[in-house]
């Protein structure tokens, strides 16, 4: 499969190179019965919610409580031995759960990847992946971070590009581009709510 | 007078914890670790980021398109123009561009000779934490030629944005070729050069042989990719695997070490920059005529949906992920950083070793903390 | 030269000012030299924009480190901190009176009478250097100990376990050395190598490069440097120092590269001794005066130092002690056995 291919074929003998013509954006597609979604589908056969393919790229849609068990499956069973990348995705206003969590994976046989996403509800736990790649760790960290989800079992959830005790998530859509005013928050208990450091106060807690 | 604090956080232990960093002259900017010693001896270290954290990922998302490239530049500092190869690679995808051939190549050209001037970093900064001295001033002068090229192609000479969504903003100034041709074809004496201080030198192979050891499993579990996971054995390069622009057509290695030790990703990277030179010396002489830009509308304008696209930076694999809602900002543009996860696997990697050779593994690691705090 | 006036206060206390005041001019100028030699080893340039040349840039640098604002970090023990730059710097100025410069000279015939150059010539000189020298060890524990900083301690500790290991095997070279000559003067040395018709390099060349590499592991230098290791340890032992006393431990490690470099001409290259001082076939040689002959030597011994700097990475602190005790020293006294027997073999030293 092309997958990353945003190149087209050298020219035919059309009379027109695809450079010079308007350029046709791919079409999602339901994906259902694309290989790699019947290989997940195979092993554990309930999990499939809705599967997408765009631009080459199969996104599969599962249930949030069962993450970790399509991640070992996946990695265990269909070899995606690598965690590309996982992130997430604020829809502030969808009914079904406000953030989509995202884990992308590589399997190294045939350089095949395939894209997981579960729904998650503001305030809900999502079962950290750390357990099946350890790579997960800081991504999740991020995630937790940038985005407030939750990730159970993690080893160490703590706010990684923030400090603690930031105030917020800043990746959130609701977050205000701007910033918001954070000097009380790095030391609350030097520099109370309200502003910066106290007059004649020290400057080490 | 006043007295000696303790410094040991436990008082019958003979552990003792050091802040290296944020501002320390060998964790390449403003990384800290925090590491717990025994002696010499590293226990634990911790690293501790996002002193550079500007959230240009909530700034792409106020962005159009082609007004995020900038952003990019700024990510990995040291490999502008991979970034933006990534970033544009990212959105054509989604709106079904394709490049003319003469701008895939000039990516191409840009995008290694990016490589070489990110290496040449690398190995300048590298060797001076290990002690060696002159190496950086060699390579910086060979860096110099790289960013005048740019600067004679775009206008600027770190923070390039010299890529556009559909194509390349230019073409090639007049007489850029042959001086571009002339660098690379000189350029492998001077690597020679480089080597000839360091690859047999008894000292480096004694600081760098069985430093920081990481196997191929490992180096897959813990998401390594680039140089480190080369360095390993797992011969894995995005350019081979899902070739971009043209890479399909032209002819390269992928260097792989051996024993994914500080030594072998050091002979991974000399290597990679022979191979970008060859990759220069191919495109220049296949470089064909014609456009330089798509016909791509005035407002870049993806449609709905969600892609990944990445490019082989010199740290390891620069992705993007593109959500888009249809509008002509992107809903959400997250950055797979090379350099933030490659980061991740420095405790397991020094645990046990001794303080010198935490600076060689983070060197070894090639981090750019732009990228890593985005 | 009658009066003991004379004799024994003011031509000693003018020997004094003129060697303390050449010291420190060559410790400011060879950190002239350093930059100037490395820059032109890397493709710059160095300093050019004090005087002609640059030629001025180390009074500029000595009158900023004077004006400079002495910091003292507010926790450091005061005392100790105040007196360690000077513990180091003491030593390295001391030992340089019994450092024979040349042959005894009237100074073109200035003099009526041939005066050494040298302040003085005690029968225990070599001893005198070694161990004066070592306590210079002192002001680099101590300072690296006061400033209670960690990097500041680290390095202090890295110091003196070298410093410790060093000195085991170079005082094994020196042996060999005191062998050959039968004396531990460091005037007589240097005539038992003109006796000898050669210098002692030749027949002690192990021992010589034994020296060689405790001299640079001595002075902290590349590829010794882990004390003050920047990558590693920002500035080591002297993090925290600022001003006049970091000039202080400045001063001190550059005398001490001129001191090891005189030590080394002194006991292996003849002092200052023409090459072969016995063949007559190179007597055009000795219109060179002896104390150019010796400023040379010093000269590329100090060249060597920053050729060092320029070429070699930074030994890992376990591979340096590695070095010192499982090589140089098993080394040192195996060459120490084959000098000895074979200044028995030779009938004892002259």
């Amino acid at each position: 499969m092309a997958e990353q291919d945003n190149v087209a074929p050298q020219e035919q003998a059309a009379p027109k190179p695809p450079w010079e013509e308007k350029p046709v954006p791919p079409e999602p597609r339901d994906a259902r019965e694309h290989e790699q979604v019947r290989e997940v589908a195979a092993v554990l056969p309930d999990v499939v919610l809705e599967a997408v393919e765009f631009a080459g790229q199969v996104t599969l849609t599962v249930p949030c409580e069962r993450i970790v068990d399509v991640c070992r499956a996946c990695k265990d069973g269909l070899g995606y031995k690598f965690l590309v990348d996982l992130t997430a995705v604020d829809w502030q206003e969808r009914p079904e759960g406000r953030f989509d969590v995202v884990y992308w994976m590589h399997r190294f046989t045939d350089s095949k990847r395939l894209r997981l996403k579960a729904r998650v509800a503001d305030g809900v736990e999502v079962r950290s992946v750390t357990g099946v790649w350890k790579v997960a760790n800081w991504m999740e960290r991020e995630a937790f971070d940038m985005f407030g989800i939750y990730f159970a079992d993690h080893p160490n959830l703590e706010r990684i590009l923030t400090w603690e005790g930031f105030n917020g998530h800043p990746l959130r859509k609701d977050f205000p581009i701007e910033g918001v005013d954070t000097g009380a928050a790095i030391y609350p208990d030097v520099y109370p709510p309200g502003g910066g450091p106290v007059a004649g106060g020290e400057g080490e807690s | 007078m006043s007295t000696l604090q303790a410094t040991r956080p436990f008082p019958d232990s003979e552990e003792m914890e050091i802040s290296f960093g944020p501002q320390h002259p060998a964790t390449h900017g403003v990384l800290r670790v925090m590491v717990k010693l025994d002696g010499e001896r590293i226990i634990d270290a911790k690293p501790i980021i996002g002193y550079l954290h500007r959230g240009t990922e909530k700034i792409f998302e106020r962005e159009t398109y082609n007004g995020t490239i900038p952003h990019t530049d700024r990510m990995d500092y040291t490999a502008a123009a991979t970034n933006n190869q990534a970033l544009v690679g990212a959105v054509e995808k989604m709106m079904g561009v394709t490049v003319p051939p003469r701008a895939a190549y000039i990516r191409m050209v840009l995008a290694e000779l990016q490589r070489i001037a990110s290496h040449i970093i690398w190995l300048g900064t590298h060797a001076l934490d290990i002690g060696a001295q002159t190496p950086f001033f060699y390579t910086f002068q060979e860096r110099e030629i790289i960013l005048d090229l740019y600067e004679e192609y775009c206008g600027a000479r770190l923070t390039l944005n010299c890529m556009r969504v559909g194509g390349q903003p230019f073409n090639l100034p007049e007489g850029w070729t042959d001086r571009c041709r002339a660098f690379v074809d000189q350029l492998p004496a001077r690597i020679a050069e480089w080597e000839r201080l360091l690859t047999n030198n008894r000292i480096w192979k004694l600081r760098t042989i069985g430093v920081g050891v990481i196997s191929a499993a490992n180096a897959v579990e813990w998401g390594l990719t680039g140089p480190p996971l080369r360095g390993s054995g797992v011969k894995w390069d995005i350019r081979k695997v899902f070739p971009y622009d043209r890479y399909d057509e032209v002819d390269f290695e992928i260097p792989i070490g051996a024993n994914g030790d500080t030594y072998d990703r050091y002979l991974v990277r000399m290597e990679e920059m022979r191979q970008s030179v060859r990759i220069v010396q191919q495109c220049l002489a296949k470089l064909p005529d014609g456009p330089v830009m798509a016909k791509v509308p005035k407002v870049i304008k993806p449609p709905k949906g969600e892609i990944y696209f990445s490019v082989e930076g010199p740290k390891g694999e620069l992705g993007f992920y593109v959500v888009s809602d249809g509008s002509t900002n992107p809903y959400r543009l997250r950055v797979r950083p090379a350099c933030f996860i490659n980061l991740q696997v420095l405790p397991e990697l020094v645990r046990g070793h001794l303080v010198a050779d935490m600076i060689a593994v983070i060197g070894t690691l090639d981090i750019v903390l732009g990228e890593i705090d985005r | 030269m009658g009066n003991p006036w004379i004799a024994f206060l003011l031509v000693p206390l003018v020997k004094i000012i003129v060697i303390l005041l050449v010291v420190i001019l060559m410790a400011a100028y060879l950190s002239y030299f350093e930059r100037k030699i490395l820059a032109y080893m890397q493709i710059r340039i160095g300093p050019n924009r004090v005087g002609p040349r640059g030629w001025l840039q180390p009074i500029a640098d000595a009158l900023k480190l004077f004006v400079k604002e002495d910091i003292v970090p507010s926790r450091a023990e005061k005392l100790v901190y105040m007196i360690a730059p000077a513990l180091i710097t003491a030593p390295a100025l001391v030992v340089f009176s019994v450092i024979p410069f040349g042959a005894d000279t009237t100074f073109f015939g200035l003099l009526k009478q041939p005066m050494p150059p040298y302040l003085t010539d005690i029968n225990i000189g070599i001893l005198f250097v070694l161990g004066v020298s070592s306590v210079g060890v002192y002001g680099v524990i101590l300072g690296g100990w006061s400033s209670n900083n960690k990097f500041s301690l680290m390095g202090g500790m890295r110091s003196a376990a070298q410093l410790v290991s060093y000195e085991v095997p170079m005082g094994f070279s020196v042996v060999a050395v005191l062998l050959m000559a039968g004396s531990l003067s460091m005037v007589k040395i240097v005539e038992a190598q003109k006796q000898a018709g050669v210098w002692f390099v030749f027949p002690g060349i192990v021992a010589f490069f034994i020296y060689i590499v405790c001299g640079v592991a001595e002075t902290n230098r590349n590829p010794f440097d882990l004390p003050e290791a920047e990558s590693e340890l920002v500035a080591g032992f002297h993090t925290e120092y600022s001003g006049m006393k970091w000039a202080f431990y400045f001063l001190a490690e550059y005398a001490n590269m001129v001191l090891i470099s005189s030590v080394a001409t002194v006991l292996f290259l003849g002092g200052w001794l023409r090459p072969f001082p016995n063949a007559a076939a190179l007597a055009f040689l000795d219109v060179i005066p002896p104390f150019i002959w010796f400023a040379a030597k010093v000269g590329f011994f100090l060249f060597c130092y920053i050729w060092f700097r320029g070429t070699f990475p930074r030994y890992r602190f376990d591979q340096l002690m590695a070095l010192g005790w499982k090589v140089l020293l098993p080394v040192s006294l195996a060459n120490l056995l084959v000098v000895g027997l074979g200044v028995l073999l030779m009938g004892g030293p002259k």
